[in-house]
């Protein structure tokens, strides 16, 4: 059994079929990237798998449990991170907090503890700490720690994003994008941690990519998607010489 | 200035960072200690008022400034509290006990109210709200058994373990500081643990709270409990302090004042909720003194002007009247909104922090540095 798996994932909006019977399976420990122009479908299989939007047919399963009905905050619960393409961080916080949030899913501390600030909430929000700092330095985020998200550049708020996801310990991470915006230096940089995530963190990734050459750079697999229907999967060089992707992107 | 070396985790988790905040807060406490032993009666009831309206400004703070949900409901909050204070008191329940009574219902109240809101966002929640404060008034003046109606109810003074607490002793008035120094303290803690956070990334983006495991519903309903709580223990104090309650003293015009609270102290701060309340609570000496003094000292300037005494009484006239007139302070508290949110969004303590900083770095402030910027990356499709 597959470690991760759609099977038949459909999201219609109306008469739209923006996905439109997808399947496919992650292997533990790949890095899976998908592919397509725009208005593919691409994000939305993302949307559905963090439940932002129900799916009108199919179901996912992660690690041989069902969660397609699982309410969208238990999804960080059982282990799957992401991050979004237009950069969702916490705008008015600093970026400590941003990460610290990103450990919600790891907090036992109840209210009544919270509002005394007990040891026990002392201890853990040290641990959490300990947790995100391991974090802050396999990004190389240490002079931002105290700043405001607000007065961060583009670039380094998608770093940020990403090392929230990672704060959170997920053992499967959705990449919405992680390279655009970037610019050539930042997606080098990008594409080193991807690999070290999968190599030393053992993370598996699944990610939404337009820029090929991170993409051929990272990838295990490639899935090519249009029209919201799979056009074509497989290791990356094959998936581009494959005569529908070609089609798809160049006019047939 | 002064630079911070931090050699461990607990540096950034503990509430006094350094030793200059020991220092200003620990004058604080003594100058505030000492307070009814020098300043006036009037103003120590001024002050009572203050940490009155602080507490509930510090409970708002949590609900708008922290979880950024809208609320004109605040009033009907402080009025379940209150009246919960007057009717359990009928029936010589001890202090602490309807005290506890008077936060607890509100909280549950406030609970309630937080399941409908939900679904709602912006301007519809401030309908909703303010859509509660009306059902609430309306039930204070209708269920007559409970609450006297119109006519109101008196509240017996304050009696801790036999003790007689009148509402202008000083024991009153540290009761009421007491009580804002521990809410404070609460919501500090809390915004240093999980849940604070939780509020704030709800604030900031709900659907990457939800993706990073917030139960979004779950966290709103805590934020609202919380924050009509807080209201709740705050309107006991008020009824004692008022010694009278009637339905009409909890309007939209006092939920209103609450949302001045906030936004004139500035959104993101706890300071801001106590500055918010001490400026609010100056603006009724403010009106006498326009009522009182206003027109005689104009009159009088204007027939040293040279005016003959006809127009001198005519001028004083006019201007009591002006003074006197029905809704000039719903008129004020409007001007000041719209001056606060186009000139000072960040509110008093925004202010205050500028000109901190002004003399941290002087000469070498930059005007721009509290500039906004205009964000163009920020989506609202998930929501």
């Amino acid at each position: 059994m597959s470690y991760f798996r759609a099977e038949n994932l459909s999201l219609h909006f109306g008469g739209l079929k923006a996905v439109d019977s997808v399947s496919f399976a992650v292997e533990k420990g790949e890095i899976l990237s998908i592919i397509g122009p725009n208005g593919a479908g691409k994000s939305s299989i993302f949307n559905l798998i963090s439940r932002i939007y129900p799916p009108t047919h199919g179901k996912i399963f992660f690690e041989d449990q069902d969660i397609t009905h699982q309410p969208a905050y238990d999804i960080a619960g059982l282990g799957i991170a992401r991050t979004f393409q237009n950069i969702e961080l916490f705008e008015n916080a600093t970026v400590l907090s941003n990460l610290l949030v990103g450990r919600h899913r790891h907090s036992t501390t109840s209210l009544w503890q919270e509002l005394l600030f007990m040891p026990s909430v002392r201890a853990s929000e040290k641990l959490h700490r300990r947790r995100v700092e391991q974090v802050i330095e396999f990004l190389d985020l240490e002079p931002y720690r105290d700043k405001l998200i607000s007065g961060l550049p583009y670039g380094v708020r998608k770093v940020i994003e990403l090392a929230r996801a990672l704060c959170s310990e997920p053992k499967l991470i959705l990449l919405d994008e992680p390279s655009s915006g970037l610019n050539v230096e930042e997606t080098d940089d990008m594409s080193f941690w991807i690999r070290d995530m999968k190599s030393e963190l053992g993370i598996t990734v699944l990610m939404v990519e337009h820029d090929m050459s991170l993409v051929n750079r990272v990838s295990d697999r490639v899935i090519a998607l249009n029209y919201g229907k799979v056009l074509a999967m497989g290791s990356p060089s094959e998936v581009q010489s494959h005569p529908d992707v070609v089609a798809a992107y160049l006019g047939a | 200035m002064r630079f911070i070396f931090k050699t461990d985790y607990e540096d950034d988790i503990r509430l006094f960072p350094h030793s200059g905040y020991v220092w200003t807060y620990g004058t604080l406490l003594v100058l505030l200690a000492i307070a009814p032993f020098v300043l006036s009666s009037y103003i120590m009831s001024q002050l009572v008022f203050v940490c009155i309206y602080a507490t509930v400004g510090v409970g708002l703070m949590i609900l708008s400034g922290f979880t950024g949900q809208a609320s004109l409901g605040h009033a009907a909050f402080l009025a379940i509290g209150a009246y919960t204070a007057a009717y359990l008191q009928q029936y010589n329940v001890p202090f602490p006990v309807y005290f506890l009574a008077a936060g607890l219902l509100t909280g549950v109240i406030g609970a309630l109210v937080g399941f409908p809101a939900l679904r709602l966002q912006g301007i519809y929640l401030v309908i909703a709200t303010i859509s509660f404060a009306f059902i609430v008034e309306e039930i204070l003046a209708r269920w007559e058994s409970v609450t006297h109606g119109n006519e109101g109810m008196r509240v017996k003074t304050l009696s801790l373990f036999g003790l007689m607490i009148p509402r202008d002793s000083p024991s009153f008035y540290f009761l009421c500081l007491g009580f804002l120094i521990l809410t404070i303290i609460g919501t500090l803690n809390l915004l240093r643990s999980p849940t604070g956070r939780a509020f704030i990334a709800i604030r900031d983006s709900e659907t990457a709270a939800r993706s990073m495991g917030v139960n979004v519903a779950l966290y709103k309903v805590k934020s609202f409990a919380i924050s009509a709580a807080i209201t709740g223990f705050a309107g006991a104090l008020f009824a004692h302090k008022l010694t009278f309650i009637s339905p009409e003293m909890f309007t939209l015009l006092l939920s209103i004042e609450f949302i001045i609270v906030i936004l004139i102290g500035g959104t993101f701060s706890l300071h801001g909720a106590v500055l918010g309340a001490i400026f609010l609570v100056m603006i009724d000496p403010f009106l006498t003194y326009l009522k009182d003094d206003m027109p005689g000292i104009i009159s009088g300037s204007a027939s040293a002007l040279g005016a003959s005494k006809a127009t001198a009484s005519n001028i004083q006239s006019s201007v009591a009247a002006f003074a006197s007139a029905n809704g000039l302070k719903g008129a004020i508290y409007g001007f000041i909104i719209v001056v606060f949110v186009l000139f000072e969004p960040l509110g008093l303590y925004g202010r205050w922090l500028k000109i901190k900083l002004f003399f941290q770095l002087f000469p070498l402030y930059k005007r721009a540095t509290f500039k906004r910027q205009k964000i163009y990356v920020k989506s609202e499709r998930n929501r």
